[in-house]
């Protein structure tokens, strides 16, 4: 009797633990919602996402720079991180001797742990300099943003790739090298195709990563509002927007950050979509 | 007769664990050779130093010689993927790719550098003929290869070993996994095999190594190693004459 008694706390422990999360998820969304729609409503959601110019005391809101400018950005740090991060994945998992990945896996691991604001400083003192004095421009730039955003989303695609790659059966690794396949021969058209879906993961959450940080794009993007023409110019992140003026915005204005919000939400909601929609196609 | 390999005092370590122990054994070309032997005693240690498999386990040690054709193929100058490519290999379970049963029996010309499709159309069915899979695959070569029941996975197996022409197939107790049905069509397919390859099968099975083999070779452990091979001749005189006590106990079941 005492036993089974034990039994249904615990279970109702565990649900009202897991009806905590949901709620409180529930809440910020529901608040996020309704204190941006309104606005949404009022400017007209193509006139928000299409607006060129955002201007928010003027009560002109357009964010069509910083999608345009946080594209750019995440496409750059996309581009530069995730090859280099499969790439690193595939030495650990393949080539890497045991006791090289014992010192590098952990490593990986740490620089996850690193708050987003000492990459951000290390992009203010060392990369924004280094971009002005070589490349010109102001040095806060698109290009630098990119850089940062791309080592910041390494560890978690290194990470994610390589335990896919790691739990690729050894058979497959086996009959390959069997029919006289190279290593690399083998990396390519057996043990690659099979860790795909583990490996897009990794990409779409270091996609998640990048465009969630806020913190250190804000230290070297430049953070003008404005379509950014080239790399080296500024840029302004969606991200960025609401924790620059959230200090002092209100009415309309504070509205509008709010309605930024619920476009990254979209955004995120979609590529976790996306993952679960990649790696269910591929379990069929 | 014709010897196709040939080792020499082969001995070969885990660490510090002696897994073959001295191991001297002519193999005969387009003859059938069943390894048979209790639980790690060795012969799944033994069938993967022929093609240096074995290499990708670290720790590995090995003493002796392996004569493919009289040539050893441990030997510095030997290239161990041109090797792969003379001594194919068929597993224990069922492993083809998860890609098109095409793919699956075109991979290896591929990788070796085929690239012209009508070539390939040629290799893929040849071999999956000679697997005797072609008439329950030839409609849907298209369709992924795990879709295929067990034993048709097998021989997909066996012909993707055969479209990189091998001259030895080494077997790893390949029906272990198998119902008796599709055991029966691979045994039917290693006879026909022999004509044109030298096999060398690890079994489990007595029946098996007496209904398919023509030479048997019997290994054991001792205590402090394993791999030490007991009694090799013609396959009726292992089971019917047997000259090693060891051998006759095994082979009438009274252990393993």
């Amino acid at each position: 009797m005492y036993r089974h008694y034990k039994e249904r706390i615990v279970k109702s422990v565990l649900f009202i633990s897991a009806l905590a999360a949901i709620f409180v998820l529930g809440l910020i969304t529901v608040v996020i919602f309704s204190e941006g729609l309104p606005l949404i409503a009022k400017v007209g959601l193509f006139d928000f996402i299409l607006g060129a110019e955002w201007r928010p005391l003027a009560g002109i809101f357009g964010i069509a720079p910083m999608i345009v400018g946080g594209f750019y950005v995440i496409c750059g740090a996309m581009l530069l991180g995730v090859p280099l991060g499969i790439a690193c994945a595939i030495f650990l998992a393949e080539i890497a001797h045991k006791r090289i990945r014992a010192v590098i896996r952990p490593c990986i691991e740490l620089l996850l742990g690193i708050p987003s604001v000492v990459y951000g400083f290390f992009g203010l003192v060392i990369l924004v300099p280094i971009i002005r004095e070589h490349f010109g421009g102001p040095g806060f730039s698109v290009l630098a943003g990119s850089i940062i955003l791309a080592i910041m989303l390494l560890p978690t695609v290194i990470a994610v790739s390589e335990d896919a790659i790691r739990s690729v059966q050894r058979t497959y690794k086996e009959a390959s090298l069997a029919l006289g396949a190279t290593h690399w021969q083998t990396i390519r058209n057996v043990i690659l195709p099979v860790a795909r879906s583990g490996i897009m993961a990794g990409v779409i959450l270091g996609f998640g990563r990048a465009i969630s940080e806020t913190m250190a794009v804000i230290m070297v993007l430049g953070n003008a509002p404005i379509f950014p023409q080239s790399i080296l110019d500024p840029a302004r992140a969606l991200t960025a927007n609401i924790a620059l003026e959230m200090a002092y915005a209100t009415g309309d204005h504070l509205q509008a950050l709010f309605a930024t919000g619920i476009i990254l939400f979209v955004v995120i909601l979609l590529s976790i979509s996306l993952i679960n929609m990649v790696q269910k196609r591929d379990m069929a | 007769m014709t010897n196709k390999i040939e080792t020499i005092n082969l001995s070969l370590w885990y660490g510090e664990h002696q897994a073959l122990t001295e191991v001297s054994i002519e193999i005969q070309k387009n003859m059938v050779t069943a390894l048979i032997g209790p639980s790690g005693c060795g012969k799944t240690t033994f069938i993967r130093a022929l093609n240096r498999m074995n290499d990708l386990i670290e720790g590995v040690r090995i003493s002796g010689e392996v004569l493919l054709d009289n040539e050893d193929i441990y030997a510095d100058s030997i290239d161990v993927v041109h090797l792969r490519k003379r001594v194919g290999m068929v597993f224990q379970q069922p492993n083809p790719f998860p890609m098109s049963i095409y793919d699956n029996a075109a991979y290896g010309p591929r990788i070796h550098g085929i690239k012209n499709r009508g070539k390939l159309d040629e290799i893929v069915e040849r071999s999956i003929r000679a697997a005797a899979l072609w008439g329950e695959v030839k409609d849907r070569l298209n369709k992924p290869a795990l879709a295929l029941s067990g034993g048709q996975q097998q021989r997909l197996c066996i012909a993707r070993a055969l479209a990189v022409e091998p001259e030895v197939i080494l077997m790893d107790e390949p029906c272990s996994a198998l119902d008796p049905i599709a055991t029966t069509k691979i045994e039917d397919l290693i006879q026909d095999l022999k004509k044109e390859y030298t096999i060398v099968i690890v079994t489990h099975n007595m029946q098996q190594a007496a209904r398919v083999s023509d030479m048997a070779a019997f290994f054991m452990m001792e205590e402090d190693r394993a791999g030490v091979l007991v009694e090799y001749g013609p396959t009726s005189q292992i089971f019917t004459n047997p000259e090693d006590k060891r051998t006759e106990d095994y082979v009438t079941g009274r252990f393993g």
